[in-house]
C-alpha cells in the first residue's frame, strides 16, 4: 500500500494544480459577483479545444513542440479570456441591468451560457472538421522521463504541467497582491459600492476579473488536453464541478484557499482512485472516482459551508 | 387577424370571452383533423386551454374544454395518426414531470439540479420487478412481475421511494443557501445515475450500462376485449399507445389538480414567503424546514410516479436518460413557461417537448435530405454543394444550444415566464402602486 504512495502524491499534484487554476476562475468570480459561474467548466473546455486547434495545424509542420506547447497556452488563454469577457458582457451584465432580485437568475442563466457554450464548440468544431473529439498528438519529447526517483517516475509533460500550474498561479498572487488591479479587485470584491465611490469602475473591474479568471482556466484546459490526450465540447463539466468543490473547499472567494483546495481534491481523488480498489478488494473500483468529489462536496457543503479555511457567512438583514 | 392574435394574448393574460374560447376550442379541433400529422394541433388544443383556465375564467367551461380536446378531439385525431399519442404521452409525462419541479423550483423557490435522479428512483423501481432483472439478486424466478395490478403496486412504490429519497435529500440539504443547494442536488443526481451506471456489479441490480430491456406494461386484454364487444379489432399493440396517452393525460391533470392545491393550501402562501425572503418567513413563525421538505418530497413523488410510467411506456431503462441534461430539459420547461405558474409549466412542457422531439427532428430530416439530394445551392457568385453538408450538423443533438438560449434570453427579458404566476403579477401591481418601484424590491 505505501510503495504507491509517492506517485499517489505526485499523480495528486499534477491533477491538483490544474483543479488549482479552473478553481481561481471560479473564486474570482464570486468574489467580485458572489455567483457561481458555472459557465466556467466551459471557458476551460474552450482553452482546451483552442490548444488542440493549435496542435493540431501546427504539429505537422514540424515546429519544436515546446514551442508548440507555449504556442497553444497563450492561445489556450487568450480564447478562453475573450470568451469569458464576452459571456459577462452579454449574459450577466444585462442581468446586473435590469434583473430581479431572485438570487437564483444569474445562476440560471449560467447553467443556460455553460449549455449554449457546449454546443457552440460542438457546432464549429462539427462544420470545420466534421468531429468533435479532438486529440493531443503524443508527443515523444512530452514522455520522456525527466527523472525516476523511489519509484516516481516524472515525465517531462508532468513537469510541465507542474511548472506552467505554479508559475501562473504565483503570477496571480502578484497580480491580485501588489498591482493597481489586484487593488482594484480586491475591492469591489469586498464593496462594489464603496469602490465605486472611490473612482473604481465595478463593470471594468468585473469584465478584467473575468477575463483574469478565464485565461487561467484556458491555460488550465490546454494543460489537461497534454495530461488526458483527449478533449471535445463535454469535457469540462466533471472538471468544473471538481473545481467548484476545490474552490469551496478552500473556501470561496479565497484565492490562496483556492489553490490548496485544488491540491487536496486532486490528491484525495488520485488516493480515492488507487486505494479504493485495495480496500474493497476490487468490490468498488476507480468507477466511483467522480463520486467521490461530489462526497466530498456534500459532507463539505454540510459541515463546513464556509470552507477549510473561512470564516462562516451571517446572513444580515 | 392582429386583433384577433391581441384579444387571443389578453384572453392568456386572464380576461377570456365565452365566444372567443369556443370559437378557438373549435378552431384547435379543426387544426387536428385537417393537419393531423403536424403537432400544431396539439399546441393549439393546450394554447386554448390555457386561456380557458385563466384566472378570471369560470371553472367549468376550463374543464369541459379541456375534456373535449385533450379526451376527444386529441384520440379522436390520434387514430388517423398515432404519433399524435406518442406526442401527446411526451408532453403528458413532461407536464406532470414540470409540475412537481414546478413545486420545489416555482412554489418554494429551491432550485434542484437532480431532478432526473428521482425520476431514475422511480423508473429502476419498476424496471427491476418488471423485468428477468430482479432474478439476478432474489433468486426463485419469480420475475417479471407481469399484470396491471403489479404495476400499479410499483408505481405507487416508485412514488414513496421516491418521495423518501427527496426527504433524505432535503434533510441535510435543504439548510444551505440556495446557490448551494443547487450544486448539491446537481451532484446528488449525478450520484444516483454513477450508481444506475456502476451497479451491476459486485451484485447486479440495475445491469449497468447496458440497462434493463424489456419491461413489462401494464395489461391492456381488458381494452382490446372491450373494443372486441364494440365490434372493433384490435390488438395490444393498437391500443398501448391511446392507453399510454390517456395514462399519462391523467397523470398530468393529477399533478395540476394537486398543484393547485397545494398553491392555494398554508403550504403554498408558506412556499412563497419563503421564496420571497427566508428569514422573514422564519421570523413570523412559518414553519421553513417543515415546509421546504414537503415541497422537496412532493416533487420529487411527482418524478418518482411518472419515471415508472415512462418505464412501462419505453420498455427499456438505461442510465443514459437520467443525465444533467434530463435535469435541466425539465428546468427549462418551468421557466419558459413561468416559474410558479400551473398553466404556464403546462404549456412550457408543450412547447419544449414538440420542440425537442419534432421541430428539432424535422430540422435534422430536412438537413439529411438536403444532403442526400446533392442539390447544387447558387447564391450569385457563391455555389455551394449541399452533399458537402458536414454530418455532424444535425439539429436533433443541438438541444442543448437551443435550451441554453432560452434560458439566458428568458432569464434576461422576461424572468416570469410566458405566462407569469397570477400571484406574482398581482404583487407586482400593487408594489408598483405603493412604492414606485417593481414589487420585488429585495435588493
Amino acid at each position: 500500500m505505501l510503495e504507491i504512495l509517492p506517485g499517489v502524491i505526485v499523480e495528486g499534484a499534477l491533477l491538483g494544480s490544474v483543479y488549482a487554476m479552473v478553481a481561481l476562475g471560479y473564486t474570482m468570480v464570486y468574489g467580485v459577483l458572489g455567483l457561481i459561474n458555472f459557465a466556467h467548466s466551459e471557458i476551460f473546455m474552450i482553452g482546451a479545444i483552442t490548444g488542440a486547434e493549435v496542435f493540431r495545424h501546427l504539429a505537422p509542420v514540424g515546429f519544436n513542440p515546446f514551442l508548440i506547447l507555449a504556442a497553444a497556452l497563450a492561445a489556450g488563454a487568450a480564447s478562453a479570456g475573450c470568451a469569458a469577457v464576452a459571456v459577462e458582457r452579454f449574459a450577466y451584465r444585462p442581468l446586473r441591468r435590469h434583473g430581479s432580485g431572485n438570487r437564483l437568475v444569474p445562476l440560471i442563466t449560467a447553467i443556460g451560457v455553460s449549455f449554449l457554450l457546449q454546443d457552440l464548440v460542438r457546432l464549429v468544431e462539427g462544420i470545420w472538421h466534421n468531429e468533435f473529439y479532438i486529440s493531443y498528438p503524443s508527443t515523444a519529447a512530452f514522455e520522456r522521463d525527466l527523472f525516476s526517483w523511489a519509484g516516481v517516475n516524472l515525465q517531462i509533460k508532468s513537469a510541465i504541467v507542474i511548472t506552467v500550474a505554479v508559475g501562473m498561479m504565483a503570477g496571480l498572487t502578484l497580480l491580485v497582491e501588489k498591482t493597481r488591479l489586484g487593488r482594484a479587485i480586491r475591492a469591489v470584491a469586498q464593496d462594489s459600492q464603496a469602490a465605486s465611490l472611490m473612482g473604481v469602475d465595478p463593470d471594468a473591474i468585473i469584465s478584467r476579473t473575468f477575463l483574469v479568471g478565464g485565461s487561467l482556466g484556458g491555460a488550465a484546459g490546454v494543460l489537461f488536453g497534454i495530461m488526458f490526450a483527449q478533449v471535445n465540447p463535454f469535457v469540462g463539466f466533471m472538471p468544473g464541478i471538481k473545481a467548484f468543490t476545490a474552490a469551496v473547499l478552500g473556501g470561496i472567494g479565497s484565492i490562496p484557499g483556492a489553490m490548496a483546495g485544488g491540491m487536496v481534491l486532486g490528491i484525495v481523488e488520485t488516493a480515492g482512485a488507487a486505494y479504493l480498489p485495495l480496500a474493497t478488494g476490487g468490490a468498488v473500483g476507480s468507477e466511483y472516482t467522480d463520486l467521490l468529489a461530489f462526497v466530498v462536496l456534500v459532507l463539505l457543503l454540510f459541515f463546513r459551508p464556509q470552507g477549510l479555511f473561512g470564516k462562516p457567512e451571517i446572513d444580515k438583514v | 387577424m392582429m386583433a384577433f392574435l391581441r384579444k387571443q394574448v389578453a384572453g392568456l393574460a386572464g380576461e377570456p370571452s365565452k365566444p372567443l374560447l369556443a370559437a378557438g376550442a373549435l378552431a384547435a379541433f379543426l387544426v387536428l383533423v385537417a393537419a393531423p400529422r403536424s403537432s400544431l394541433g396539439l399546441l393549439f388544443a393546450i394554447l386554448v386551454l390555457m386561456a380557458a383556465t385563466g384566472r378570471n375564467a369560470p371553472r367549468k367551461t376550463g374543464l369541459v374544454i379541456g375534456a373535449l380536446l385533450l379526451g376527444i378531439a386529441v384520440p379522436a385525431a390520434g387514430l388517423r395518426n398515432s404519433f399524435l399519442f406518442e406526442l401527446g404521452t411526451q408532453v403528458g409525462i413532461y407536464a406532470a414531470l414540470a409540475l412537481g419541479l414546478n413545486i420545489v423550483v416555482g412554489m418554494a423557490g429551491l432550485l434542484d439540479l437532480g431532478y432526473a435522479g428521482f425520476f431514475a428512483i422511480g423508473a429502476y423501481t419498476w424496471a427491476i420487478f418488471g423485468s428477468p432483472q430482479a432474478n439476478q439478486f432474489i433468486p426463485g424466478g419469480h420475475f417479471p412481475l407481469a399484470g396491471s395490478p403489479w404495476f400499479f403496486l410499483f408505481a405507487g412504490i416508485a412514488v414513496i421511494l421516491a418521495a423518501i429519497a427527496g426527504t433524505l435529500v432535503g434533510l441535510p440539504a435543504l439548510r444551505l443557501r440556495g446557490d448551494y443547494l443547487a450544486i448539491v442536488t446537481l451532484g446528488l443526481g449525478q450520484a444516483i445515475r454513477l450508481m444506475a451506471n456502476n451497479l451491476d456489479h459486485p451484485l447486479n441490480i440495475t445491469n449497468g450500462p447496458q440497462g434493463i430491456s424489456p419491461v413489462e406494461r401494464p395489461s391492456v386484454d381488458f381494452l382490446v376485449a372491450g373494443l372486441r364487444r364494440l365490434g372493433v379489432q384490435a390488438d395490444a399493440g393498437d391500443v398501448y399507445p391511446i392507453f399510454f396517452y390517456f395514462i399519462a393525460l391523467l397523470a398530468a391533470c393529477a399533478a395540476a389538480a394537486i398543484s393547485t392545491a397545494l398553491d392555494r393550501s398554508k403550504f403554498g402562501r408558506a412556499w412563497v414567503a419563503i421564496r420571497e425572503d427566508e428569514i422573514a418567513a422564519r421570523s413570523v413563525g412559518v414553519p421553513v424546514m417543515r415546509a421546504k421538505m414537503l415541497a422537496f418530497a412532493t416533487g420529487a413523488a411527482f418524478s418518482g410516479l411518472m419515471g415508472a410510467v415512462f418505464a412501462a411506456k419505453q420498455t427499456f431503462v438505461s442510465p443514459e436518460s437520467f443525465t444533467f441534461l434530463q435535469s435541466i430539459t425539465v428546468l427549462v420547461m418551468v421557466l419558459l413557461g413561468g416559474m410558479g405558474s400551473i398553466r404556464g409549466v403546462v404549456f412550457g412542457a408543450a412547447i419544449v417537448t414538440v420542440l425537442n422531439i419534432e421541430v428539432l427532428k424535422n430540422f435534422s430530416d430536412f438537413l439529411s435530405g438536403l444532403r442526400q439530394s446533392g442539390q447544387v445551392i447558387n447564391l450569385l457568385f457563391w455555389q455551394y454543394d449541399c452533399s458537402r453538408l458536414p454530418t455532424q450538423l444535425e439539429p436533433a443533438k443541438y438541444e442543448r444550444m437551443v435550451f441554453g438560449l432560452i434560458v439566458i434570453l428568458m432569464m434576461i427579458f422576461r424572468p416570469g415566464g410566458m405566462i407569469p404566476e397570477a400571484r406574482h403579477c398581482m404583487e407586482m401591481k400593487t408594489g408598483a402602486d405603493s412604492d414606485g418601484r417593481n414589487g420585488n424590491a429585495q435588493r
